[in-house]
C-alpha cells in the first residue's frame, strides 16, 4: 500500500469506529433512561409496562403489609390524589417508614401494581426526594417552598 | 468574637486577592520589576488570613459555639472531637473555606517550589489563582458566609449526619479537594503562558510535576470515597455512578489524559495547544464537581430557585473562568505552532489516542450525569440514566484502553516500526488472551466471554508492563524513577481491572430471613446466625448480631453486623461488618427484626474487591514516585537548554 491509500484507510476506520461508538452511546443511553411518574399518572395510564420506571410518593400508614416467610413487603404509595401498589423482596433501606417519601425502581405490571427491584429512601431524615415533592405539589398536598423547606 | 475575627479575616483575604490578581499583572505588562514582586508576599499574606478565618471556625466546633448558624447544624455536644474538626467540611459553607485554604496552599507551594520560574511567568500564576480565590472568597461573603450568627442561640446543635462520622470520609473531602485544586496550578501555568504569548514546551516541563501531584491526590480521594461507600452504606457496592461520585470521576478523566498529553508536550513539543486546552477543562470539570455536589443542585434543581443568589453566583463564576479561559484561548492558540512531526505509528500517536479515549470516556459519564439535570431544568420530565448505560460505555471504552495501555509505552517517539514488536507482543497478546477466556472456565465450568475478555486485559496489561520493565532493567543500572513510576501506576491498573472483572463476574448476593440457629451457605462458606445482643456505643445504642463463618467444618472468622439508633435521631443505622482477605470478602448487613426472633439480613461474597482499591493506591504509589524524579529539581537554566536542544532535534 502507498501513503495515500494508508492514510485513506486510517481515515475510513476512524470514521467507522465513531460512527459504530456514537450508534453503541446512543442505544445504551436509551435502554437505560428511566422516566419518573406519580401515582397520579400511572392510575392515568401515562406508564409504560414495557420497561423499568421510577415512581414515588409517601408510604400510606399502614399499608406495609409482609409475607409470614419470605422478605417478600406490600405497600402502598400516594401523592395525596392517587394511591397505587408496590411489591418488593428483600431488605428496605434504613429510612423507610410509613409517612416517609420513597422512590421505586421496577416493573409496572397490567393490573397497576409496581415490581420494584429498588426502593430508595434517601440519607436523611427531613430529605424530601425531589421527584416526589413535585409530585406530592402537582396533586396539591404541599407547597414547593413547605417541600424545599423542609430538605435544608 | 472568634467568629467576628473569622468574618474579618475572610474580607482582609478578599481585599488581598483581589490585589493580587490585578497588580502582578500590570506589572508584568509593564515590566515593572516593583509590581511584579507583590505577587509573593500577597500570596503569603492572603493564606495568614485565610488560614486565621479557617482556624476561627474550627475553634467554633471545637467549643460548641452554637451562636454560629453553621456549627449549630453541623455539630452537637456529644460529637467527638475528631468529627467536630471533621465537621468544619461536612457541608457547603465550611466546604468552600477548605477549597479556598487548599487554593491558597497551593498558591504559596507553586510560589516556593517554583524559584527559578522566570519572574514574569510567575507573577502571571499567582495573579491567576488569586482571581480563582477572589471568585471563592466573594462567593462565600456575599451568599454562603459560614460565621453567619444565629438567635436565639440553640442549647444543642444538629448532629453531623452519622454517616459521615467514619475517617475514611473524613478525609475524603480533603484529599479530593487537594486534587481538584491542585488542576487551578495547570490551569494556571496555561492561562500565564497564553497570556504571555510564549507557550513553549518549558510551560509543560513546569505544570507536569504539579498535575501529578494533583492527579495523585485525587485519585487516592476517589478511592477513599469509593471504600467508603463499600463499607458504610451497607450495599455491598464499590461504585454506583452517583451524580457526586460522577463529579469527582469527570477531572479524573480529564486529568488523566492532561498527565498523558503533558509527557508529548514536554518531550517533543507537540499537541501545544490541545494540552493547554485540557489544562482549562480539567480545572473547569473540578470547579463544576465542587459546584454540583455542595450547591445542592443533585438533590433538586428547585434548590437554586430557593437561593437563586448562589445559583446565579456559581453560574456567573463558570461562566467567567470557563468563557474567559476559552476565550484566551482562542484569541492566543492560533500563534501556537506546534512543530516535531512524527509518523503515524510513534508514541505520539499513542498518546493522543489515549487522549481521545478518555475524553470520549469523561463526555459519556457528563452526558449521564448532567442530561437528566438539564432535563429537569426544562420542565420537560423527570429521568434518571440507570447504571447499566454507565457500565455498558465503561465496558466498551476499556477495550480500546487496555489494548493501547500495553503497547504504547514501548513505541519509540517520532516514529517505529511495528516488525520490531510484532513478535514479542503478539505472543504475549495471544497468551493473555488465550488465558483470559480460559479462566473463566476453570473456575466455573462454563465459558464467560465478558469476564474472559476482562481479565484478559488485565494480564495483557501486566505482562507487557512487567515485560518492558524487565527489558529496561537489563539494559540499564539505574531506571529514572519517573519511568518506575509509570510502570507501577500501569500494574495498578492491571490490578484494578483484575478486581473489578472478577468482582462484578463471581460476587454473590442474597437477602435472607434467618432465625437463630439458621444457616446459609455461600461460595463454600456457612453463615451460621448465632442470636442478636444489645451493645451501647459513645452515641448510639445498638442491636448487634452475631454470625459466625464455617468453611471446612472450621470456624474462620465472626461477622458483628449492627443496627444503631444515633442519640437525637429516630431512624436506625445499619453498620455492615465485612470479613477481609486479599482474596475475597464476606459481608453482613442487619436488615429489620420481623417476627418470632427472625431478622432479615442480607450476605455478600465479594472475590478480589480488595484488589480495586489496591490498584488505586498502586497508581497513587505511581504517581508519587514519578513527582520525586530528580529532573523535576534542576534548575531552570539547564531546563531551558534541554528543551531548546529538544525542540531542534
Amino acid at each position: 500500500m502507498n501513503k495515500r491509500s494508508k492514510r485513506k484507510v486510517l481515515i475510513f476506520s476512524i470514521v467507522f469506529g465513531m460512527a459504530i461508538a456514537i450508534v453503541l452511546f446512543l442505544t445504551a443511553f436509551n435502554e437505560n433512561m428511566q422516566y419518573f411518574y406519580s401515582p397520579t399518572e400511572v392510575k392515568n395510564g401515562d406508564a409504560p409496562t414495557t420497561h423499568a420506571i421510577r415512581v414515588g410518593g409517601l408510604v400510606v400508614a399502614g399499608s406495609v403489609k409482609r409475607a409470614p416467610d419470605s422478605l417478600k413487603i406490600e405497600f402502598d404509595v400516594t401523592d395525596s390524589a392517587e394511591t397505587m401498589t408496590v411489591e418488593y423482596t428483600g431488605i428496605l433501606p434504613d429510612l423507610f417508614r410509613e409517612g416517609q417519601g420513597i422512590v421505586a425502581m421496577g416493573q409496572l405490571q397490567a393490573d397497576g401494581r409496581l415490581v420494584a427491584q429498588e426502593v430508595l429512601a434517601k440519607h436523611d431524615e427531613n430529605y424530601m426526594p425531589p421527584e416526589v415533592a413535585d409530585a406530592l405539589e402537582k396533586a396539591g398536598h404541599v407547597s414547593k417552598q413547605d417541600a424545599a423547606a423542609e430538605k435544608i | 468574637m472568634i467568629p467576628e475575627l473569622g468574618h474579618f479575616a475572610l474580607i482582609i483575604a478578599f481585599a488581598i486577592s483581589i490585589v493580587q490578581s490585578i497588580v502582578p499583572l500590570i506589572g508584568a505588562a509593564k515590566n515593572d520589576a516593583a509590581l511584579i514582586s507583590m505577587a509573593r508576599p500577597a500570596a503569603l499574606v492572603q493564606l495568614l488570613f485565610v488560614g486565621l478565618a479557617y482556624a476561627a471556625l474550627t475553634h467554633a466546633f471545637i467549643v460548641h459555639d452554637f451562636s454560629v448558624l453553621y456549627v449549630s447544624q453541623h455539630s452537637n455536644m456529644v460529637q467527638p472531637l475528631m468529627y467536630r474538626i471533621s465537621g468544619v467540611w461536612g457541608s457547603h459553607e465550611g466546604s468552600l473555606l477548605l477549597w479556598t485554604l487548599i487554593l491558597s496552599l497551593w498558591t504559596i507551594a507553586v510560589a516556593v517550589y517554583s524559584r527559578n520560574l522566570p519572574e514574569i511567568l510567575m507573577a502571571r500564576v499567582l495573579a491567576v489563582m488569586a482571581m480563582i480565590s477572589t471568585g471563592f472568597l466573594a462567593f462565600m461573603l456575599f451568599t454562603s458566609n459560614p460565621f453567619e450568627r444565629i438567635f436565639p442561640v440553640p442549647l444543642d446543635g444538629n448532629e453531623l449526619n452519622p454517616l459521615l462520622q467514619d475517617p475514611g470520609l473524613a478525609i475524603h473531602p480533603p484529599m479530593l479537594y487537594m486534587g481538584y485544586v491542585g488542576f487551578s496550578v495547570a490551569f494556571a501555568f496555561a492561562v500565564a503562558a497564553l497570556l504571555g504569548g510564549k507557550l513553549d514546551a518549558t510551560w509543560a516541563r513546569w505544570s507536569r510535576p504539579w498535575t501529578t501531584v494533583a492527579w495523585s491526590f485525587l485519585t487516592i480521594g476517589i478511592a477513599l470515597g469509593s471504600w467508603w461507600a463499600y463499607n458504610e452504606l451497607g450495599w455491598g457496592g464499590w461504585w454506583f455512578w452517583d451524580p457526586v461520585e460522577n463529579a469527582s470521576f469527570m477531572p479524573w478523566l480529564v486529568g488523566t489524559a492532561l498527565l498523558h498529553s503533558l509527557a508529548s508536550t514536554e518531550k517533543r513539543g507537540v499537541f501545544k495547544s490541545w494540552t493547554v486546552l485540557l489544562a482549562i477543562l480539567a480545572f473547569s470539570l473540578s470547579l463544576l464537581g465542587t459546584f454540583i455536589v455542595r450547591s445542592g443542585v443533585l438533590v433538586s434543581v428547585h434548590a437554586f430557585a430557593t437561593d437563586p443568589a448562589r445559583g446565579v453566583f456559581i453560574l456567573a463564576f463558570l461562566v467567567v473562568v470557563v468563557g474567559g479561559s476559552l476565550a484566551l484561548y482562542t484569541w492566543r492558540s492560533a500563534t501556537v505552532v506546534s512543530y516535531g512531526r512524527f509518523k503515524w505509528f510513534s508514541r505520539e500517536s499513542a498518546l493522543l489516542l489515549n487522549n481521545i479515549i478518555f475524553l470520549t470516556a469523561a463526555a459519556a459519564v457528563l452526558v449521564g450525569t448532567m442530561y437528566p439535570l438539564v432535563i429537569d431544568a426544562f420542565g420537560v420530565g423527570k429521568i434518571s440514566v440507570g447504571r447499566p448505560y454507565f457500565d455498558t460505555m465503561f465496558s466498551l471504552v476499556a477495550i480500546p484502553l487496555l489494548l493501547l495501555l500495553g503497547i504504547g509505552p514501548v513505541i519509540r517517539w517520532k516514529g517505529d516500526n511495528w516488525s520490531r514488536l510484532a513478535k514479542v507482543y503478539t505472543s504475549i497478546f495471544i497468551f493473555s488472551l488465550v488465558a483470559g477466556l480460559l479462566l473463566p472456565f476453570l473456575i466455573e465450568d462454563q465459558l464467560n466471554i465478558a469476564t474472559g475478555l476482562g481479565l484478559a486485559g488485565a494480564l495483557w496489561v501486566a505482562l507487557t508492563t512487567l515485560k518492558d520493565f524487565f527489558t529496561r532493567l537489563a539494559s540499564s543500572r539505574k531506571l529514572p524513577l519517573a519511568y518506575s513510576g509509570m510502570i507501577l501506576a500501569h500494574l495498578g491498573v492491571a490490578v484494578f481491572v483484575a478486581g473489578v472483572t472478577v468482582t462484578m463476574s463471581y460476587s454473590e448476593e442474597k437477602d435472607l430471613r434467618m432465625v437463630p440457629g439458621n444457616s446459609y451457605n455461600i461460595a463454600g462458606n456457612e453463615f451460621r446466625f448465632i442470636g442478636t445482643r444489645k451493645v451501647q456505643g459513645a452515641n448510639y445504642v445498638a442491636d448487634e448480631a452475631v454470625i459466625e463463618i464455617w468453611h471446612n467444618n472450621e470456624k474462620t472468622g465472626e461477622l458483628l453486623p449492627q443496627k444503631r439508633t444515633y442519640s437525637g435521631k429516630s431512624n436506625p443505622m445499619t453498620d455492615a461488618s465485612i470479613d477481609k482477605t486479599l482474596f475475597r470478602d464476606l459481608y453482613a448487613a442487619l436488615g429489620e427484626e420481623l417476627e418470632d426472633g427472625a431478622w432479615s439480613m442480607r450476605v455478600y461474597y465479594k472475590p478480589l474487591i480488595r484488589w480495586i482499591w489496591l490498584g488505586c493506591i498502586l497508581m497513587t504509589m505511581g504517581g508519587v514516585l514519578a513527582i520525586s524524579d530528580r529532573r523535576y529539581r534542576q534548575p531552570a537554566k539547564e531546563k531551558a537548554g534541554i528543551n531548546s536542544a529538544v525542540a531542534r532535534a
